[in-house]
């Protein structure tokens, strides 16, 4: 990231994130229908994905090879794909690698990139002249590139890949929270704790910690759906969980093809994948405006 | 100014070693051996060690870097274990692709965008403000690989009105079939860039207009339309490149994975392609590329900014 960018954009903002939010209104932003509608299909993703063994689905690897390539019927809600395995049953399955990769690599990110971010703004000085710097190179190199060639030679495997990525997301984390805290580590109510005896952890912990969480909740959500992005496109180019472990990106390009034998091959993992990464966005920016006009009456 | 841009260049060279020294590494200290890839089952300790000596590999670490890194600023990133083409060869084929689909789709993108976010700042709240900003919002939600799966279902398989995967034609040998196979993908590109663009500029656009300057042009009676573009789009059109700037990662990323679908024999392509046969030298001389490529645009696009606005240099 430049100057110009922290010229232009406000400092407590991504940039990228800033050039894609929408005009800030002035009124008090609603948790209207849209709001708890995706706040609920988030969660009903979340809960199928984890009770996928015990709501009488179909082993999502099991083919079947007399009913390959069919339309969605009553037996196969869904279809089925090329060796005749159940498209819905898949779709649930995969949510697991989309949703371990997205919030474990944010937990991850956000554990690090948070503590340090937390850290430098409230010491300043040497530590956050370097970890900034640092940050800035990592930045400048492009994350789908160094997570590809990374992946390509460290392996496939889940862990590893939730791993390289939630690395990957460390320096934008750092950027997002040092930035928060920031706006915080000067206020009176720092300067009243330190004069009380506070030690520096408890009012990181104590202090500052609760003022920057809700701008990290946010942010974390918007950061999961980045995440499950990069995962897909890994998946993609061949390079995410091997098969016959399903996950969307992957469902997505096996569709390929039989596109024209099939296109619900197709269709339902994007489906899914589209209606839990528009849910992250709406949630997270909806959370962000309510911030907003807090943040301003105070 | 020329203080500064010294030391933006020296910042700008740091840089650049740091990522040469991160795409070294990453490579090297990585399992893996790239005797096994290329002696196969000819893997004996004997020839192992043989190869090892040849290709300089016994050396210490950062031996290899310096002797790498000249070899690099000299031009000759090396030579693929796997298919004996040298590495600049592979780019040099493979980046007039990727530079073509992203001109395209900047090209398309650029045109819907400002067109479009004039059209929706004009009136805020807007019939069509409200549709455009609700679909832009709606499109975020839309990576590439599902565009460009739905692109070609839709327009290649059910309407045939562009070719399908596999058909790319250099543009050299019949540019008019050359660019009819670019359409596709660079308009799934250019639908990423169009909604960052439009979000971007119709916000900018927004607060413009309710600047004083705005109400004093249009009470000399000047028209709407001159207002817009004259008044109201300049200033925006800063904040626009610095977002095509930030933008220009994402797209390279959007070009891979467009790329391996249509086997469109580009730098996505060329990079899947090498993982697959763990052909380290062509993946490092990638991914170094397409670094390097990334931070010398945001550079350019820095100075760019110093000379619109000269205020940033003296700070």
């Amino acid at each position: 990231m430049s100057d110009l960018a922290e010229q232009m954009i406000p400092a407590d903002k991504d940039p990228l994130e800033v050039a894609v939010a929408p005009v800030r209104k002035k009124r008090k932003a609603k948790f209207g229908f849209l709001f708890w509608f995706f706040v609920a299909w988030i969660g009903l993703t979340i809960l199928a994905s984890i009770a996928a063994p015990w709501i009488g689905l179909q082993n999502p690897n099991n083919g079947n090879f007399s009913s390959l390539n069919q339309g969605p019927s009553t037996a196969h809600w869904f279809g089925t794909d090329d060796l005749g395995r159940d498209i819905l049953s898949r779709v649930v399955y995969g949510s697991r690698v989309s949703l371990i990769v997205g919030f474990g690599a944010m937990f991850i990110a956000m554990l690090i990139g948070g503590t340090l971010g937390m850290v430098a703004a409230y010491r300043r000085g040497a530590v956050d002249t370097f970890v900034s710097a640092a940050s800035y190179v990592m930045l400048a190199f492009p994350a789908l590139v160094a997570v590809i060639a990374i992946v390509a030679f460290w392996g496939h495997e889940l862990w590893k890949i939730t791993i390289i990525v939630g690395i990957a997301s460390i320096p934008l984390v750092y950027r997002v929270v040092r930035a928060a805290t920031l706006s915080y580590a000067t206020r009176e109510f720092v300067t009243a704790a330190k004069a009380q005896g506070a030690s520096d952890t408890r009012i990181l912990i104590k202090e500052l910690l609760p003022n920057v969480l809700p701008a990290m909740i946010s942010f974390f959500l918007i950061g999961v759906a980045t995440v499950i992005i990069l995962e897909g496109a890994l998946a993609f180019l061949g390079l995410s969980v091997q098969a016959p472990t399903a996950s969307w990106g992957n469902m997505i390009a096996e569709s390929r093809t039989y596109l024209q034998q099939n296109p619900w091959l197709a269709l339902f993992p994007s489906m899914a994948m589209f209606l839990f990464l528009i849910a992250l966005n709406l949630v997270g920016d909806v959370l962000r405006q309510a911030l907003d006009v807090q943040d301003a009456k105070l | 100014m020329a203080k500064f841009l010294f030391k933006r260049a020296l910042a700008l060279i740091g840089i650049l070693l740091l990522v040469s020294m991160g795409t070294f590494y990453l490579v090297h200290l990585l399992p893996g051996n790239p005797t096994v890839t290329i002696l196969g089952p000819n893997d004996t300790p004997h020839n192992r060690a043989v190869l090892m000596a040849q290709m300089g590999l016994n050396k210490p670490l950062w031996q290899q870097y310096l002797i790498w890194l000249g070899n690099v600023l000299r031009g000759n990133l090396g030579q693929s274990f796997i298919t004996h083409q040298s590495v600049t060869s592979v780019l040099g084929n493979a980046i007039p692709i990727d530079f073509e689909l992203i001109l395209i789709s900047q090209i398309i993108a650029i045109g819907v965008s400002i067109p479009l976010a004039l059209a929706s700042a004009r009136r805020p709240n807007g019939l069509l403000d409200r549709v455009s900003t609700t679909s832009s919002f709606a499109m975020l939600a839309l990576p590439p690989f599902i565009i460009i799966v739905l692109g070609v279902l839709i327009f290649s398989i059910h309407f045939h009105v562009f070719p399908g995967p596999g058909s790319y034609v250099p543009f050299s040998q019949n540019p008019w079939s050359n660019l009819h196979t670019m359409l596709l993908p660079s308009l799934v590109l250019a639908i990423g860039s169009v909604v960052v663009y439009f979000r971007l500029l119709r916000g900018d656009l927004i607060s413009t207009l309710q600047e004083e300057y705005i109400t004093m042009a249009r009470s000399k009676g000047l028209s709407d339309r001159y207002i817009m573009w004259r008044h109201a789009l300049r200033p925006s059109s800063l904040s626009l490149l610095a977002a095509a700037g930030l933008n220009i990662g994402g797209l390279v990323a959007g070009a891979f994975v467009v790329q391996y679908l249509l086997a469109l024999p580009g730098l996505g392509y060329a990079l899947v392609n090498s993982i697959n046969q763990v052909d380290y030298v062509v993946v490092q001389g990638i991914t170094l590329f397409v670094a390097v490529v990334v931070v010398v645009l945001n550079f350019i696009i820095d100075f760019l900014f110093t000379i619109v606005d000269p205020r940033i240099a003296r700070e």
